[in-house]
């Protein structure tokens, strides 16, 4: 192996296993110290560069983060990464004097926004503090997309999601609402705008096109489009007995709102065993803990009608049979069932439509009839035409929609200045030590065993009784006091320079975690196995240093299990080892060079 | 000196020994040495030759006298009994403790200063008396813990840290040991675990005195250029003559060592030393040509290392002595104590 070339942007970015794998890029461990120093209102800024919207997340993101927490590797449980940045955000004082400036000048250029949802907000926010005008173009009566239409309030309130927006939108967003765009084409033509961004969502659910649909019509719903109701209160109310088709979070959400408007017996359907459902751990856990039944191996059949009114579902039930890695080599029907329901609610997916896109102006769409995005600049087959969101790839979540907006806000502001769009600033990381003395670490090293701490809930007999009652409380400060140490502090990066270590073996021997071996050079899967831990996961980097001066042998590092306790720099007696925090700059279009146009002064 | 301890979070799939243990179960209180210390790396070897060897931690007693050395003791396998004798003396308490228990095993860690100059006759009468013990030296060629004054082990020319010369020739603890009849007598360095390792498991299993001189730098006092025992002199100048693998009696030997370059010497347990000659000319088995050889590679400044004559067969200190087969707290009481008429007899010889 070569020595590891540690000034890749993407080596010490990796190590901090949450950062690389959010969207966004966020900082966590950064923000989970200064939330350690109740320095709430830094931790929610560190937060918002890069998602934009920490109370929101803080409460409903999907947390790619924590399933790639390095915790889940060293025990089982990850840092509750999701549920510290809620407390950031409760936290936080007032913080607007700290938000990048609007100049009053603005830059002359004007983006349209299609859509009220987070990528849009996202872009608006990204454009706003370099001069851009900015306009909101959204259907509906309120902004927010399906963060305000589709996540019921009892988990994310309507003052969270009000507050983060207004903040955008108090940057001078243009924000238009009851403004549905019928047509792109006059848009572009008639409305002067040097971009466009469509951020319009995948707004339509699946249908399930069975015996019964639509004579029993009335009372079976698409989940997206009743949730959406429920928001706007155009419906108060349901029948006490419901079915759910489908085991996504979509599905999740509407057998926990069911219960809030009436339902009293609430099954959710799934085709397939549970560990193939689709929603995440956490939201079936707290359906189940709502007394929601989840019904596996039972795939509908038609919906059965009497007398012009639906009576419920008739199901087959299933039987898979699964190989050696868990996967499904065969399924069979082995019977029917019928199951008895006033309403059936379909929640099996979602879908891009765009009706008010021409087909015959330049943007082309796939074979899907999904239009053809670039997948780094988010630019359409039609220069100065951006997608973004759910809108470009199909249904993601609201990091996703985060980052894809700050991707592209740069192409944006790249097209109004003339440049081409490809030429993006390259991610970079720098260093910073973290030693303060011999033994002094500007940050907490020693590692702490607790075990993750579990937000309390509203109990079940007082959530029910309004709909936006939020279930969760939030960590409460001895909680948050605890949880803060779990996290290891994987952006203290090990960082080492070959040429000072004199192969005393201290650092290997104190390593808690055995991953440091000095050892002959080698090739990589061979080295893996010549560790003093065997380096079985492949997904962790090896650092191999440079030859070392006496011997020749080379220093390996396993980053699968390192714990960052800094006792490897601490028993160093020539310093070869030391923490340095790594700050990974991961560009947004503010980073791009300066605008070099003329600045129009606007009302 | 390392303010937070060790955490106790470990690698997920360490080995496991016979007993259930890892390398971790093994360990001791927190070293309190200076951070690049050969002698924390001698700890680290200790440490996973015990696990290596699956030893019952409550069956190890670890002794020293005193020196950053003799400090070693506390740092690994915590569940074992230890003994810290006063400045030279730990092979006295050793003897004693042999004696009254002979199913424990006995790990005795000393310096060249505790062992070479105020304990020099201590040590020759541990080996004399062929005590069933390993004995290991952390030879840094300086009294450590009162700042790095040269010991006896400092050879002429080596220069201390403010530049002084030393004109006295050294006492070589591994020629000595051989002139004193030792049937085990190795020779090492911290900084090469491969090596360390299978010595001190092969010690710990042979019977009788088994000496082990470590090479082992000071970090602090003696790794500057012009030392003769620091890290980087040492590496130029050790040179591996025998390698010792060490293989437990229920292991097969693996047939990976071509035909005649291997030697297997079985224990009194049935295990085997399988040493392999890297100094061809060498006979680990020939006390007086080894003792030769030895010298004549001290003196072209070459440190001769590995498991430098071995012996097995020897009667130790119990065998000599004729004394019980099992420990003394097993002997009744009646045989252990003469009563007062037995006593009455006893000193009636003497009159
Ligand atoms: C029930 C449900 C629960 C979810 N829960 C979570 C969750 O807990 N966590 C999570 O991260 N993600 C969740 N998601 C997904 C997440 O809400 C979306 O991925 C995210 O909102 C997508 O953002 P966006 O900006 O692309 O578009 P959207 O949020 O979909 O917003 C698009 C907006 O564009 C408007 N629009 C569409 N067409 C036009 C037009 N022609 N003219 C004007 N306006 C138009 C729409 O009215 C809408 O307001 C959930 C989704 C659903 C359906
Ligand atoms: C009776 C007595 N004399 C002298 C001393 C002072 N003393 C403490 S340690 C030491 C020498 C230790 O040298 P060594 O055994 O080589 O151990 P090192 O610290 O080098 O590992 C001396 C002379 C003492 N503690 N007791
Ligand atoms: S331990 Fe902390 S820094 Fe490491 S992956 Fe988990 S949250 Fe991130
Ligand atoms: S910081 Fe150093 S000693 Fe601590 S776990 Fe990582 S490599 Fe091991
Ligand atoms: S502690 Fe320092 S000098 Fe010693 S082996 Fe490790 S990196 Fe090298
Ligand atoms: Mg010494």
């Amino acid at each position: 192996m070569k020595p590891t070339d540690t000034r890749h942007p993407d080596y010490y970015h990796k190590v901090v296993d949450c950062q690389w794998a959010c969207p966004a890029h966020t900082d966590v461990p950064e923000y989970i110290r200064l939330i350690a120093q109740g320095r709430f209102t830094d931790a929610y800024m560190v937060n918002r560069e890069a998602n934009v919207f920490p109370g929101i997340l803080g409460r409903v993101c999907d947390r790619p983060c924590e399933p790639a927490c390095r915790r889940t590797r060293v025990e089982q449980k990850p840092v509750a990464i999701c549920r510290l940045k809620r407390v950031a955000a409760d936290h936080k004082d007032e913080f607007r004097a700290r938000l990048p400036k609007i100049p009053k000048l603005r830059n002359g250029r004007k983006v349209v926004c299609v859509g009220a949802g987070p990528a849009s907000f996202t872009v608006a926010n990204d454009l706003m503090p370099l001069g851009y005008e900015v306009t909101i173009l959204e259907q509906l009566a309120e902004p927010g997309g399906l963060m305000r239409s589709n996540i019921p309030s009892f988990r994310l309130p309507q003052s969270v999601l009000d507050e983060e927006l207004g903040v955008i939108v108090g940057m001078g967003v243009d924000l238009r609402l009851n403004s549905p765009v019928r047509s792109l084409r006059e848009l572009l033509e008639k409305g002067g705008f040097d971009a466009v961004f469509v951020g319009s969502g995948a707004p339509k659910g699946k249908e399930l096109k069975l015996p019964g649909r639509a004579e029993g019509g009335a009372n079976i719903h698409i989940g997206i489009t009743w949730l959406e109701s429920v928001a706007f209160e155009h419906v108060k109310a349901i029948g006490g007995r419901v079915l759910i088709i489908g085991v996504g979070n979509t599905a999740m959400d509407c057998c926990r709102t069911s219960l809030r408007l009436g339902a009293t017996d609430v099954k959710v359907m799934a085709r397939k065993p549970r560990q193939f459902f689709k929603a995440s751990d956490w939201e079936l856990e707290d359906a189940e803990e709502e007394r929601v039944e989840i019904v596996v191996n039972r795939s509908p059949k038609a919906f059965v009608v009497e007398g012009g009114r639906l009576r419920g579902m008739m199901f087959d039930v299933m039987e898979y049979d699964l190989d050696a890695r868990g996967r499904i080599t065969a399924e069979r029907m082995t019977g029917e069932e019928f199951l008895p329901a006033d309403d059936v609610i379909l929640a099996i997916g979602q879908e891009n439509a765009f009706p008010w896109i021409e087909r015959d102006f330049g943007i082309e769409f796939d074979k899907w009839d999904v239009p053809k995005v670039d997948p780094v600049t988010y630019e359409s087959t039609r220069p100065g035409v951006f997608f973004g969101g759910d809108s470009a790839f199909g249904p993601k979540n609201i990091i996703w929609a985060v980052e894809h907006g700050h991707q592209a806000a740069i192409s944006i502001h790249q097209h109004c200045q003339g440049e081409p769009v490809t030429a993006r600033l390259a991610p970079g990381v720098t260093l910073q030590s973290r030693k303060m003395g011999m033994h002094e670490w500007s940050y907490s090293n020693d590692y702490n065993p607790a075990e993750r701490r579990l937000v309390p809930h509203v109990s079940l007999k007082e959530r029910f009784k309004k709909l936006n009652i939020e279930v969760e409380l939030g960590f409460t400060p001895d909680q948050t006091a605890d949880e803060v140490q779990r996290c290891l502090n994987c952006d203290v990066q090990t960082v080492f320079e070959a040429k000072l270590c004199i192969e005393c073996d201290a650092c290997v021997d104190v390593c808690p975690t055995d991953c440091l071996t000095i050892t002959h050079g080698g090739e990589e899967a061979d080295l893996r196995t010549r560790l003093k831990a065997p380096a079985k996961n492949l997904a962790q980097a090896l650092f191999v240093s440079e030859p070392l001066r006496q011997t020749g042998r080379v220093m390996v590092k396993d980053e699968d299990l390192c714990v960052h306790c800094g006792l490897c720099a601490e028993r160093c007696p020539t310093a070869a080892w030391d923490m340095q925090k790594s700050f990974v700059h991961w560009p947004h279009a503010e980073d791009q060079p300066a605008p070099c146009h003329p600045q129009v002064k606007t009302a | 000196m390392t303010f937070i301890p060790k955490p106790k979070v470990r690698h997920p799939s360490l080995p496991k020994n016979d007993l259930g243990f890892t390398r971790r179960d093994y360990e001791g209180a927190l070293t309190t040495l200076c951070a690049g210390c050969g002698h924390d790396s001698i700890t680290a070897a200790l440490i996973e030759a015990c696990w290596g060897l699956s030893l019952e931690p409550q069956n190890v007693v670890k002794l020293s006298g005193i020196g950053c050395s003799s400090k070693t003791t506390a740092y690994f396998v915590s569940g074992g009994h230890g003994f810290n004798a006063v400045h030279g003396r730990m092979p006295s308490i050793a003897t004693g403790a042999n004696a009254a228990n002979r199913e424990l095993h006995y790990i005795g860690i000393s310096g060249d200063g505790d062992t070479l100059s105020i304990g020099l006759g201590q040590f020759c009468h541990a080996i004399r008396r062929n005590v069933n013990m390993l004995y290991l030296i952390e030879n840094n060629g300086v009294y450590g813990l009162t700042k790095g004054q040269f010991s006896a082990s400092a050879d002429i020319g080596t220069r201390a840290k403010k530049g002084d010369v030393n004109q006295q020739a050294p006492i070589d603890p591994v020629q000595l040991a051989m002139t004193l009849g030792a049937g085990f007598v190795a020779r090492s360095f911290s900084g090469d675990k491969e090596q360390l390792v299978p010595l001190i498991k092969a010690g710990l299993r042979h019977q009788g005195f088994a000496l082990i001189d470590v090479l082992s730098p000071c970090v602090t006092f003696n790794d500057h250029e012009g030392s003769t025992k620091s890290y980087a002199y040492t590496r130029e100048h050790y040179e591996p003559a025998v390698q010792a693998d060490f293989i437990p009696f229920e292991r097969e030997i693996k047939a990976d060592y071509a035909e005649g370059e291997a030697l297997p010497i079985v224990l009194h347990d049935g295990s085997r030393i399988v040493l392999r000659k890297i100094d061809q000319g060498y006979d680990p088995t020939d006390r007086i040509a080894a003792a030769a050889h030895i010298q004549e590679r001290l003196k072209a400044n070459e440190f001769l290392t590995g498991l430098l004559y071995v012996e097995p067969g020897q009667r130790e200190f119990h065998e000599v002595n004729g004394t019980p087969a099992g420990p003394l707290n097993r002997v009744p009481y009646e045989k252990l104590s003469p009563g007062s008429k037995g006593l009455e007899k006893i000193i009636s010889r003497y009159r």
